[in-house]
């Protein structure tokens, strides 16, 4: 057993922690020595002593863009892998449909938000659409790779056992894929949320959302700096969180066999 | 010390690459491989393998034995010629008495699946049920000295335990024709020696018949009942060797005088099959 401050998972954790610590303390005392005026830039004992006083709604705004976010996330996850799949099923199909996913990746979520929320007239779910346009690419392409790349003697070894095409697919492409898809998972998470937020930049400007990008708009307007702070730690930690949960998801699936999970024994 | 050997000349090697009297494994007739580069990769041969032989290919690179090997395992088609598995089609091949199991260069274990899952693979695909296929695959590991690791993963073993589940994933189906691509070249030689030892033994108790790729020369020897060196350009038969030493066979064959002159010929032959290779016989 090794002493708790040589523990790699206790370094991974204590180590960007302490820096946080660190930067908050001189952002915290840098500040108020400066004396810079709380409407300009707040202090980090502003924006925790506005999270206290505006918490209820901040919350509420949080779950509102974590729903989006969340249903995004998962109709990006079916929608990708069953584009994937379609997409290796023939190359024909690949080369004549995956110009338009690239077409839909490199077009700005902010530029169609607007088109989008026009022609959906559910609020939510036209968010949705646009976070789940935002977070699909990575899927798409990671998971198509992962298919695609499979062992060749492993797949001569199914060839020659005469291994019907579903159960190739099932013990061999998509175990193998799986690291790819975790790899997209992690990506598509982050952008999930990022397509949340922009989208309900969009909508939030009519006000009829209640997210957390409406709350920065909000206290954008009436100079709350602050409260303008809370929501971004909101988005950032809940990102961070996203992040986290598919990193644990990808190890749990993965640390027996996959190098990318597995810690060098020494 | 070449008079222990049974040499053969030239003028009786078209009636060596026909067997003995036993009923043939596979028959190759007049077989040949031009790739779609025009490249011939094999020259038209002959050969029959005899049930319970176990024949080893030998020879310079690119003179297409793992071409042959290939054609036997059905993993290509001639371009001219054929081939009979048990005087049949390739169709009747993986019935009762006439199975085929073929062992790479590399282990090719699936990495996310457990010894015991990548054993039982073949039986899946067959489709037999847990309760058969369990005892079946506990044997084959079992045979293969690795019980005690049925619940690892390939990654946590080392090369030559990770080849023992590859031939105990060939093994679980209860082969009839053993055919095996180079599966020893990438270990050290005291571990090849170890699993050599172990495949004389099982292909003696299984009465395989075993066909094997290799580049060394004592492999080849230890191993064999019959020997076939090959050149290149194009991919031909050179000469064929008899190691005339009861089988099953143990290091007190390695040790003997009989061993090194078998060596030693092997080994002029190869050096002449590589002369032969070089320039010579491209059309």
């Amino acid at each position: 057993m090794k002493p708790l401050f040589e523990s790699e998972t206790f370094v991974c954790i204590a180590a960007p922690l302490a820096v946080g610590v660190v930067l908050f303390a001189v952002w915290e005392i840098g500040f108020r020595l400066a004396a810079v005026p709380v409407y300009l830039f707040p202090k980090p004992s502003d924006v925790f002593s506005s999270f206290l006083q505006h918490g209820p709604s901040l919350l509420r705004a949080l779950l509102v863009t974590l729903r989006v976010t969340l249903q995004a996330f998962v109709a990006a996850v079916i929608l990708g892998t069953l584009i994937a799949f379609m997409f290796v099923q023939s190359r024909a199909i690949e080369v004549s449909l995956f110009p338009y996913a690239v077409l839909l990746q490199v077009t700005p979520v902010v530029a169609i938000a607007p088109l989008i929320i026009i022609l959906v007239k559910n609020t939510q779910l036209s968010l949705t659409i646009c976070a789940t346009l935002v977070a699909l690419f990575p899927i798409i392409s990671n998971t198509t790779l992962g298919l695609r790349s499979v062992d060749p003697g492993l797949a001569s070894f199914f060839r020659m056992n005469r291994a019907s095409r579903f159960k190739t697919l099932v013990k061999l492409r998509i175990p193998g894929a799986l690291p790819y898809f975790f790899g997209g998972l992690r990506i598509s998470s982050g952008l999930a949320l990022i397509g949340a937020v922009v989208a309900e930049f969009v909508a939030g400007t009519g006000g009829r959302s209640s997210g957390l990008a409406y709350e920065i708009l909000d206290a954008g307007f009436s100079l709350d700096i602050p409260r303008m702070f809370a929501a971004l730690f909101l988005i950032t930690l809940t990102g961070v969180l996203l992040f986290a949960a598919m990193v644990g998801l990808s190890q749990l699936a993965l640390s027996n066999w996959h190098e990318s999970e597995t810690r060098t024994e020494t | 010390m070449a008079a222990l050997l049974p040499v053969e000349t030239f003028d009786e090697r078209a009636k060596q690459t026909i067997a003995d009297d036993r009923p043939p494994a596979v028959e190759v007739l007049s077989a040949e491989k031009v790739f779609a580069n025009g490249a011939r990769g094999l020259a038209p041969i002959d050969l029959a393998i005899a049930e319970g032989e176990f024949l080893t290919l030998i020879g310079p690179s690119g003179c297409g034995k793992s071409t042959l090997l290939k054609l036997i395992a059905n993993l290509i088609e001639p371009s001219d010629g054929r081939l009979l598995w048990w005087r049949g089609d390739f169709a009747q091949v993986g019935k009762e008495g006439r199975r085929l199991a073929f062992v790479f260069q590399e282990p090719t274990l699936m990495p996310w699946a457990r010894v015991e899952a990548n054993v039982r693979l073949p039986l899946e695909f067959a489709n037999m049920p847990r309760a058969i296929a369990d005892p079946k695959v506990a044997d084959a590991i079992a045979r293969v000295g690795l019980s005690a690791f049925n619940r690892h993963f390939p990654r946590q073993l080392s090369g030559g335990m990770k080849m023992r589940v590859s031939i105990a994933r060939a093994l679980v189906t209860n082969p009839n024709l053993l055919l095996m691509d180079e599966p020893f070249g990438a270990l050290d030689e005291f571990t090849r020696n170890r699993l050599d030892d172990d495949l004389v033994n099982l292909s003696w108790e299984r009465k395989l018949t075993t066909v094997f790729v290799t580049h060394s020369i004592y492999e080849a020897v230890f191993l064999s009942t019959r020997i076939i060196v090959m050149a290149a350009n194009p991919g031909r038969i050179f000469r064929v060797m008899t190691i005339d030493h009861p089988q099953p066979r143990d290091q007190g064959f390695r040790d003997s005088p009989q061993f090194s002159a078998y060596c030693r010929e092997l080994s002029t032959w190869l050096a002449e099959a590589s002369l032969q290779s070089a320039g010579g016989g491209q059309k």
